[in-house]
C-alpha cells in the first residue's frame, strides 16, 4: 500500500520470462503466455453523513497458460518467487504430453497506444481529499428535496498494472486506472418508498469529476431525482409494443442482444445463433455495431488486451450485414485470422476469453424528437440496471430502472421497474429508426461470462424498435 | 517461516496454519495501535477440468491464499486485504491499516462485538471429505467425458455441446478477533455439470444443463446420470413457443424457485431493514407469506454446502427461523445492523477476504411441504417455470419481473415448452399467493427449496 514508484512487475526481466516460457512449453505445448498482474485498490463508503469505512487492498500474481491445439492448461500463483512461478509453469504444461525442449523465445516489447493517459496513480494521493467528494454528493442529494430520507455514497479507485509475455515473443506492459463513483438515495412520501441511483466509472484519475454532469453534486442530485420520480411511477404495461430506447444506457441492448453472440469462442464451437453467418444480413440495414476498445478514458477501453494484442476498433455489423466476430488468440488461430484485441481476463487467476470492450450502435439520421413523436402508444426506455442473454438461442432480458409511457407521441407517466424481453436477431431486424444523437454511457457496466467479470462500456443513439415484449404487470 | 514452506498448489490447505497466520496478524495490528481488530485468512485449492466433444478443453489447477483485516481505532474502521505473508510485509500492512482508519469518521456502532457474544466452541459440521483429495485432473477428465458422452448419445437431435465441467475445491478458513475468539475450519466440494446443445427450428439452438454438487465424493451423482438428465432437459425445450400475455398460476421448479428465495434473503437482511431499503422493513411479526411457508437459515446442517461453525464476526452459528407459517419472525442481523435496530446479532455475519462483515445467509431453506411435486402441476392451465433470466427485482418496493422459460401446462400435463416471456408480480402478493408446496426439497446448493406454486402472476409475451 506504499506509494507506487516502482511495482513488483519491474522486477520481471526477459531472462525470467524466457525461462518460465521454456518450462511452460516443456511438455509439448504449442503456445504459452505469462500474465503478471499488480492491482492496488482503494474504497470509501459514506452513509448517515459520515465516512463509514475506508478500504485498501493489493493483489499480485502470475497466471501461466499453455495451449495445445484447442486445449488450455492454466495455473497461477500469488507468490512471485522463482520456485512458485516455475511450479505454475510446470502445472500448466501438463495439458500437453511429450515433446522436446522448445527453442528459446526472442522477446521484443510491443509498442502501444495510450487511450487513458494518467500522469500518476491518484490512488496514492491523500484520502482526505477524496472524502470531500463523498460529502459533496451526500449534501446535494439531501438538499434536493425534504423527501430524501437516506443517502449512501461510494467511491473507489483501482490502479492495475499488467505485463503479458507470449511465446510468440510479444512483451506488453500496460497501466489501467479506474475510478468509480456511485450515489444511492431513498425517497419517502406517505408511506411509499423508492430508491434511485446515479454513478459512473472511467479509466481516469480525479479529473473524472471535472467533466460536465459528473461532479459529485450532479450524481447526488440525479440519484435524488430518480428516487422522487419513481414515487409517482405507475404499473408498467405487459405485452408486445413499440419501444424507444433513449441514448447512452440503452446500449445494454447491443451488448446482450448481439454482443455476446458475436464473441468468437461461441462461433468457433458453433453454439451461437450467429454461427456461420458472416456476410449475411443479421440486423436492420439501419444498424452498424462496433466494438471499440480505443475510446479515450472509456470504462471498457484497453491499450492492450490480456494476451498482448493492442486494443482496436472492430466493426461487427455494417449496415445490417455481419462482418466478423470478436477474437482472442485461440479463436483467431482457429479461424486463421488476426486477433482483434478482445482477449480479456478478470485477473491472473483466469484464462483469457473473447470479450467485449465498448460496444456501440453507430449514429443514424433521425431526429430523436421525431422518433418519440412517431409512437402512438409505447414505452420510452431511459435507464437500465442490467441484462442477460442466452447465447445459444439469442433470447435476452434487460431491466429498466427509468422508463416512461409514450402516449400520442409524448412521454407521459413514469413506469415502475420493468423488463424487456426479446430475441437478439429478431429485435435487431425490428429497428426502424436510429437517431443522430449517439451517446456513450458513463455507467459502471460490468460484464460477466464463465464466472469472469470485466469492465465494459456501452453506447447508442435514440433507437426505435417496432415491437418488443414489455414485462409489466398491467394486462389489457 | 512455516507459511512459506508449503509445497504449493498440490498441498492440502491447513486450517491450523491459517489460524496461526490470523493470530499473528491480529497481534501485529494490536501492536500497531489498533483498539480492536479482526483477521480472516483463507487458503484454497481449485481444480477445474472441462471436456468438450470428448477432448479436454481446459485443465486449471492452482492454490490461493489471502488475508483480510479490519481494524478499529478511536471507533474508526478500516478494511484491507493482502496476499503477502512475509513477516515484514505483514508488519507494514498492519501499521498502514491502522493509519488508514484515521480517514474514517467515528461511529461506536461499528465497534467489534462484545466479548460475551463470541462463540465458545467450533462444532465439527463434517464438511471435509478426505476422499475428495484423490479426485485428480485425470479422474475429472474421465468423469466429464463420461457425462458428456452420455448426453450426446441420447438422441441425434443433440448436435453440439457446451461441454462438461468437473470442479473440485478444498479450502481452509480461519478467523481471529481481539473481541476474544479464534477458530478455523475447512471444507471440500466436488461438482459436475453437463451442458448439451440441440438444434431447433428456425436456426435457433437450445442449450440445457444438469449438475451435481456435494462436499462428499461418494454423494456426487453418477456422471452418466447427470449427462442423461442434461440431455432430457435440453431436448424438452425443442419447439419452444412464446405465450400470449395473460394471467395464470405459476409453478416453480426447485431450480427456478431458488432464484426467488435468493431475492427474499436480501429483503429480510438487517442491513436492508435499517437502511429502509426493503419493502419488509416494518413487517416483523406480520404475515409476509402463505401459511404454508416456513423459512430457516441454518448454518449447522452437517455436510451442507452453506454450513459454517461460526459467523463472519466470530459469533456462534445458530439456526434462525426467519418465517414461521407465513409470519416474519426475525430479520437476519450482523452486529452492526443489530445495533442499528436496537437488538442482538443473529450470528448471520459473513465476510470475505476483500471486505468487512455484512449480513449473509448460510443454508437458507424453504422447508418442504407435503404435496407430491407432480401433483402441484395438476392445473387446467398454468405455467411451469424451469429457468429465470435477468435482474428485475426492486427490493424497496417488492416489484418483481424476470424473464422466464419452462412449459405451458394444460389439463395437468406439460403441453409444450415456452420461452421469451416474462413473469411479474409484487413480491408480497407472490409469497402470500403460494398455494402448494412440494415434498421434493433440492439440497444441492445453499439456497434450498422444493417445487412450489403461486396462484396468479402476470405473464407477458406475444
Amino acid at each position: 500500500m506504499s506509494v507506487i514508484s516502482t511495482t513488483p512487475l519491474d522486477g520481471i526481466d526477459a531472462a525470467v520470462a524466457q525461462r518460465l516460457l521454456s518450462t511452460a512449453l516443456g511438455s509439448g505445448g504449442d503456445y504459452a503466455d505469462l500474465y503478471f498482474e499488480y492491482d492496488s485498490s482503494a474504497s470509501y463508503s459514506f452513509e448517515e453523513g459520515r465516512v463509514r469505512t475506508v478500504g485498501r487492498g493489493v493483489t499480485l500474481g502470475l497466471g501461466v497458460r499453455v495451449l495445445r491445439g484447442d486445449a488450455t492448461g492454466y495455473a497461477y500463483t500469488e507468490e512471485l518467487s522463482t520456485e512458485r512461478m516455475m511450479e505454475a509453469a510446470r502445472t500448466a504444461a501438463q495439458i500437453a504430453s511429450g515433446g522436446g525442449a522448445p527453442a528459446p523465445v526472442a522477446i521484443a516489447p510491443v509498442s502501444l497506444p495510450d487511450f487513458y493517459p494518467v500522469a500518476r496513480p491518484w490512488i496514492d494521493r491523500p484520502g482526505a481529499d477524496k472524502v470531500d467528494f463523498l460529502r459533496r454528493a451526500d449534501r446535494a442529494a439531501r438538499a434536493a428535496d425534504a423527501r430524501i430520507i437516506r443517502v449512501q455514497v461510494s467511491f473507489s479507485e483501482e490502479w492495475r498494472e499488467i505485463l503479458v509475455v507470449g511465446s510468440n515473443g510479444r512483451w506488453a506492459r500496460d497501466r489501467q486506472p479506474m475510478v468509480h463513483f456511485g450515489v444511492h438515495a431513498v425517497a419517502e412520501e406517505g408511506g411509499k418508498r423508492q430508491g434511485g441511483r446515479s454513478g459512473g466509472a472511467a479509466r481516469m484519475g480525479l479529473e473524472y469529476f471535472d467533466r460536465p454532469d459528473q461532479s459529485p453534486e450532479d450524481h447526488g442530485k440525479e440519484a435524488a431525482r430518480l428516487a422522487l420520480c419513481m414515487l409517482n411511477a405507475q404499473d408498467a404495461p405487459a405485452g408486445p409494443m413499440e419501444v424507444v430506447l433513449g441514448p447512452g444506457e440503452s446500449g445494454i441492448l447491443l451488448h446482450e442482444a448481439v454482443g455476446h453472440g458475436l464473441e468468437a469462442d461461441f462461433n468457433r464451437k458453433k453454439t451461437s445463433n450467429y454461427t456461420d453467418q458472416v456476410g449475411q444480413p443479421v440486423a436492420s440495414p439501419l444498424c452498424t455495431v462496433i466494438d471499440d476498445g480505443t475510446i479515450g478514458s472509456g470504462r471498457g477501453s484497453i491499450n492492450v488486451d490480456d494476451e498482448g494484442n493492442p486494443g482496436q476498433t472492430n466493426v461487427l455489423i455494417k449496415d445490417g450485414i455481419l462482418v466478423g466476430y470478436m477474437q482472442d488468440h485461440m479463436s483467431a488461430r482457429h479461424f486463421g485470422i488476426a486477433p482483434s484485441g478482445n482477449g480479456r481476463r478478470q485477473s491472473f487467476r483466469h484464462e483469457p476469453l473473447p470479450r467485449m470492450t465498448n460496444t456501440l450502435l453507430a449514429a443514424g439520421k433521425d431526429e430523436p424528437e421525431d422518433i418519440i413523436r412517431s409512437v402512438e402508444r409505447g414505452v420510452y426506455a431511459k435507464r437500465f440496471s442490467g441484462g442477460q442473454v442466452n447465447i445459444s438461442n439469442g433470447d435476452f432480458v434487460f431491466s429498466l430502472t427509468e422508463s416512461y409511457l409514450i402516449e400520442d407521441g409524448k412521454l407521459t407517466a413514469p413506469l415502475k421497474g420493468v423488463n424487456l424481453i426479446g430475441n437478439g436477431p429478431d429485435v435487431l431486424r425490428k429497428v426502424t429508426m436510429v437517431g443522430h444523437d449517439f451517446k456513450l454511457s458513463d455507467g459502471t457496466w460490468t460484464c460477466g461470462k464463465d464466472g469472469q467479470s470485466v469492465p465494459v462500456g456501452i453506447g447508442t443513439p435514440t433507437v426505435k424498435i417496432a415491437e418488443i415484449t414489455v414485462g409489466g404487470t398491467k394486462t389489457g | 517461516m512455516t507459511a512459506d514452506s508449503r509445497s504449493g498448489a498440490a498441498a492440502v490447505p491447513d486450517s491450523r496454519d491459517c489460524l496461526r497466520l490470523a493470530e499473528q496478524m491480529l497481534s501485529l495490528a494490536m501492536k500497531a495501535g489498533a483498539d480492536g481488530a479482526e483477521v480472516l485468512v483463507r487458503d484454497g485449492r481449485e481444480l477445474e477440468v472441462k471436456v468438450r466433444l470428448g477432448d479436454p478443453e481446459l485443465v486449471k489447477e492452482a492454490g490461493s491464499r489471502g488475508l483480510g483485516l479490519r481494524v478499529l481505532k478511536d471507533h474508526r474502521a478500516a478494511v484491507t486485504y493482502t496476499s503477502d505473508f512475509t513477516l515484514d510485509a505483514m508488519r507494514t500492512f498492519a501499521r498502514e491499516t491502522v493509519e488508514l482508519a484515521a480517514l474514517a469518521e467515528p461511529d461506536p456502532t461499528a465497534d467489534l462485538p462484545l466479548r460475551e457474544e463470541m462463540a465458545r466452541e467450533v462444532p465439527d459440521l463434517d464438511l471435509w471429505d478426505e476422499a475428495v483429495l484423490s479426485l485428480d485432473a485425470a479422474e475429472g477428465i474421465r468423469r466429464a467425458r463420461k457425462g458428456e458422452a452420455a448426453a450426446r448419445a441420447v438422441d441425434k437431435r443433440v448436435t453440439n455441446s457446451e461441454g462438461a465441467v468437473f470442479g473440485r475445491t478444498m479450502g481452509a478458513s480461519a478467523f481471529a478477533t481481539s473481541a476474544g475468539f479464534g477458530g478455523a475450519f475447512r471444507g471440500t466440494n466436488v461438482s459436475l455439470v453437463v451442458e448439451p446443445v440441440c438444434d431447433d427450428e428456425n436456426g435457433k439452438k437450445r442449450n440445457g444443463y444438469h449438475w451435481t454438487s456435494s462436499r462428499f465424493a461418494a454423494l456426487l451423482e453418477d456422471a452418466e446420470a447427470v449427462g442423461l438428465e442434461a440431455a432430457r432437459r435440453t431436448l424438452a425445450k425443442l419447439g419452444s413457443r412464446k405465450l400470449t400475455t395473460r394471467q395464470a398460476p405459476v409453478v416453480f421448479s426447485p431450480e427456478a424457485g431458488r432464484g426467488l428465495l435468493g431475492q427474499l434473503a436480501g429483503v429480510i437482511s438487517g442491513g436492508a431493514v435499517w437502511r429502509k431499503s426493503t419493502y419488509l422493513a416494518q413487517r416483523e411479526g406480520t404475515l409476509v407469506a402463505s401459511p404454508l411457508c416456513t423459512i430457516v437459515d441454518d448454518p449447522l446442517v452437517p455436510r451442507a454446502p452453506g454450513s459454517r461453525p461460526f459467523d463472519g464476526e466470530g459469533l456462534a452459528a445458530r439456526t434462525n427461523v426467519v418465517i414461521a407459517d407465513g409470519t416474519l419472525r426475525t430479520f437476519l442481523c450482523d452486529v452492526f445492523s443489530a445495533r442499528k435496530l436496537g437488538r442482538r446479532s443473529t450470528g448471520s455475519a459473513g465476510r470475505g477476504v476483500g471486505g468487512g462483515p455484512g449480513v449473509t445467509t448460510s443454508n437458507f431453506i424453504l422447508r418442504a411441504g407435503k404435496t407430491p411435486a407432480r401433483d402441484i402441476e395438476l392445473l387446467d392451465d398454468g405455467l411451469y417455470v424451469t429457468e429465470l433470466m435477468g435482474f428485475g427485482f426492486n427490493a424497496v418496493t417488492g416489484d418483481y419481473s424476470q424473464g422466464a422459460g419452462g412449459f405451458w401446462i394444460e389439463k395437468g400435463e406439460r403441453a409444450y415448452p415456452v420461452s421469451e416471456i416474462t413473469i411479474s408480480a409484487n413480491f408480497d402478493d407472490l409469497w402470500k399467493g403460494l398455494d402448494a408446496l412440494g415434498d421434493d426439497l433440492d439440497a444441492r446448493s445453499s439456497l434450498q427449496c422444493p417445487t412450489f406454486r403461486v396462484s396468479r402472476m402476470t405473464i407477458a409475451g406475444a
